[in-house]
């Protein structure tokens, strides 16, 4: 599939131009509104249909090899942290989805690291990165093997 | 051509691409370099960019030591032997001795695992992938990189390093430009951690005309991993290691979850199991490497790809049974809905229920990249404490050229180190890069405004190429002066295609056709001097294209070298069938002389630092 933009539902906000992976979302200059200009280099992420506030992108299979008459729509919302899909099938065939996206409230878990424990004098020559060995959780050492044991060449 | 402002900024650690390996350099840069600068270079935009961008829904390298369901020497077996004995132990393990603390973390900011009712564990899929609702996966790890940079720059694309001219062989910085103001940006750095993503579209897809875009790797992976580091003269290793996909047909949804935790199963279209047929005749190929267990990737592909050509096809996945249990049929849907929703598509379309019909399989084009089951990438040093002499010059994941690291797709010999790996791998380079500026290895870079000047003149050419040609033809596509982007990519695909071992010639090369390939990639190359872009879209789909091809010439390099077919399944060197264990069992690595453009190749040696312990052969 690969992303179009309805003319009545788009309001040229650029939500979906600014999240593009491929930078094939822009503003139409004529319309003012959203349009995906190279649907050959669309990966049909949805990055764009999961952005845009008002339900105005919506994606068709590739003509190449997708027959027409089918839809995937799907409903990110961040808040409830949720998402929801919605599959629909030429023949009518109807498939709901429902998955977590997050298990904590958004981004608040996530340490600032400037303001973290500084690493200890002499850690920086150490093996161990950020939170070892300790968030290992093996209550052991960072494993590491005698060079004594390496052997070169065919045999194992 | 436009008058683009320069913007120019200094920092201390440059990390190029905000993927899995970026987001986790950027983060950890900033743990063990408290005061220095540290700045992300995106091309797209980091909260959906790179492979993860439409997120996961499986971590496919965990080793779970705290349960002791696997430990990092037990990773490194699996990994050689899925790479028929030619990895990068040292560097394998090194990841994988570290990857544990970077899924706890995911975990801890907000990741949703699944886990097992009955051990609370993180439910497993296989040996080695826990399953997540992995939607949101990218935009979690982009706010951890956000709060560890002094600065993310969205919409830049990086397209060269720039070199220290005190000190040769010495990184600079970088320089790209912004796709939407189209303003010139200048980073002079101490250091460079390359964490761009692997090549998509080198070889020509199956999917034509809209369809293009979906293959199975992402379409804005372009091959900087490769093309960056090639540039300055930085060595890479395993090149010729592409990878073929054993997928479902068209949308290239993944299998991994259906034949690992679905236990679905192959079958050709008499509903035979194909792969036992191909055994002796694979076993005349590679030897012993047949008897392994698990049976090496390329192997199962070297089973399919000949079955079909037997005329046997379609291969379908065998759904109808295990689709049957309402709990894993939604696992078999929101597996595609959490990191393939085009697959979900296309069997939409094609009215495909898999609870009632077995749906195809088919065996993708190649792609080069170094995080997945395959290893292509640079010359990197290995840690001090596991690396043997020509593994090691200091600095863990520093490639040949000093200052310069690479992790991800961009660092070649580590094997399957997919999201969690890769992520982990940017952590190392982080931390040895801020070990590198504390050793004052990066003191007295000059990089000289001559250097910046020229660069500018040469990234902005193909709008001026475009508007003088253009101004020749009165409309349309066809120009005598200049090629589009688009154009040359098409010519790209087909030699690689024709010549390299693409799927027109069911994955076949030779010799012969490398060297007319070699040549043709030539032409293209100074042809690509004329590439005209319209705008700066353009202009970044000009620069891809340069990538890819510099990154192909690599490919196809290192294809000639290795008089072997040491991985049938991914390609075949029609002139060398067989596996030769005594002249290749090494690792190819290459240098591109900066100066000249010539290549050099050279072997080294595979050294094992793992033993067989555990038994290798399955009871046949």
């Amino acid at each position: 599939m690969s992303t179009f933009v309805y003319m009545t539902k788009c309001d040229g906000c650029g939500h979906c131009v600014d999240i593009c992976p491929s930078d094939i979302m822009h503003i139409d200059p004529t319309t003012r509104r959203a349009v995906n200009i190279e649907p050959n280099m669309c990966w049909e992420c949805y990055s764009c249909v999961k952005a845009c506030p008002n339900e105005a992108i919506d994606a068709r299979g590739y003509a190449d090899f997708a027959p027409m008459g089918h839809s995937v729509r799907v409903l990110r919302e961040e808040e409830k942290g949720t998402i929801s899909w919605r599959i629909k099938f030429r023949n009518g065939t109807e498939k709901n989805f429902v998955s977590p996206i997050t298990t904590k409230p958004w981004g608040e878990y996530i340490p600032k690291l400037a303001e973290a424990d500084q690493p200890d004098q002499g850690e920086i020559n150490s093996q161990i990165l950020y939170s070892e060995p300790k968030g290992l959780n093996t209550k052991k050492e960072l494993p590491t093997i005698s060079k004594s044991s390496f052997k070169k060449g065919v045999y194992y | 051509m436009p008058k683009n402002k320069t913007v120019y900024e200094n920092c201390d650690v440059l990390v190029v691409g905000g993927g899995m390996a970026g987001t986790g350099a950027t983060f950890e840069a900033r743990h063990w370099g408290r005061d220095l600068k540290i700045i992300c270079v995106e091309k797209a935009n980091i909260d959906r960019s790179g492979a993860v961008a439409q997120g996961l829904y499986a971590i496919n390298c965990y080793m779970g030591m705290q349960w002791g369901e696997n430990q990092p020497e037990d990773h490194v077996r699996y990994a050689r032997n899925d790479l028929m004995g030619l990895v990068r132990e040292d560097l394998g393990y090194d990841m994988a001795r570290h990857v544990d603390s970077t899924v706890h973390m995911f975990d801890e900011w907000g990741l949703p695992m699944m886990r097992n009712e009955e051990t609370g564990r993180y439910q497993r899929e296989g040996k080695w992938q826990i399953m997540i609702h992995g939607e949101s996966y990218k935009p979690i790890v982009a706010e951890a990189a956000k709060k560890s940079a002094d600065k993310i720059y969205n919409r830049i694309m990086i397209t060269h390093l720039l070199m220290d001219e005190t000190k040769e062989n010495r990184v600079g910085g970088a320089v790209g430009f912004n796709m939407r103001t189209g303003n010139y940006h200048v980073f002079r750095a101490k250091t460079v951690i390359v964490a761009a993503g692997g090549a998509s579209h080198i070889f020509k897809p199956r999917a034509v005309g809209e369809g293009m875009g979906r293959t199975w790797y992402a379409p804005w992976s372009n091959g900087s991993a490769y093309a960056l580091p090639i540039d300055v003269g930085a060595k890479m290793t395993q090149m010729e290691n592409r990878i073929v996909l054993c997928r479902f047909k068209d949308g290239y949804g993944p299998v991994g979850a259906y034949f690992l935790h679905l236990k679905t199963y192959t079958q050709n279209a008499n509903g035979e199991n194909y792969e036992k047929k191909w055994y002796d005749q694979t076993k005349e190929l590679v030897g012993e490497y047949i008897d392994h267990h698990p049976t090496p990737t390329c192997l199962r592909n070297h089973a399919f790809i000949q079955e079909v050509m037997a005329g046997r096809g379609p291969i379908h996945m065998v759904t109808k049974e295990a689709f049957q249990d309402p709990h894993l049929e939604t696992i078999g849907w929101e597996n595609f809905l959490g990191m393939t929703v085009g697959q979900a598509v296309v069997w939409a379309s094609q009215n495909i229920d898999p609870k009632y019909q077995n749906p195809e399989l088919t065996t993708s084009e190649p792609y080069v990249m170094g995080s997945h089951a395959t290893c292509s990438g640079a010359w990197v040093s290995g840690p001090e404490d596991l690396s043997p002499p020509e593994y090691f010059w200091g600095y863990n994941r520093m490639t040949t050229v000093e200052g310069l690291f690479g992790a991800g797709d961009t660092v070649g010999g580590s094997a399957h180190k997919f999201s969690s790996g890769s992520f982990t791998e940017g952590r190392l380079a982080a931390k040895a890069a801020v070990k590198y500026i504390q050793d004052q290895k990066a003191e007295d870079i000059n990089v000289s405004e001559k250097q910046c000047e020229n660069f500018r003149e040469i990234i902005y050419k193909p709008l001026e190429n475009y508007k003088v040609g253009r101004n020749e033809i009165t409309a349309g596509t066809v120009s005598p002066s200049y090629i589009l982007p688009l154009q040359g990519l098409q010519r790209l695909q087909k030699i690689m295609d024709e010549y390299v071992g693409g799927i027109s010639f069911n994955y076949m090369t030779n010799e012969n056709t490398l060297k007319r390939g070699l040549e043709l990639l030539d032409l293209l190359k100074e042809d690509l001097e004329h590439v005209g872009a319209e705008d700066y879209h353009q202009l970044m789909r000009a620069w891809e294209l340069k990538h890819r091809t510099l990154t192909s010439q690599c490919v196809t390099e290192h294809t000639l070298f290795r008089e072997e077919t040491r991985w049938p399944g991914y390609y075949y060197r029609g002139d060398h069938m067989k596996l030769d264990d005594e002249n290749w069992h090494c690792l190819t690595v290459s240098r591109r002389d900066p100066k000249t453009g010539k290549f050099t190749m050279e072997k080294m040696p595979v050294y094992h630092i793992i033993d067989d312990e555990e038994k290798k052969f399955a009871a046949s």
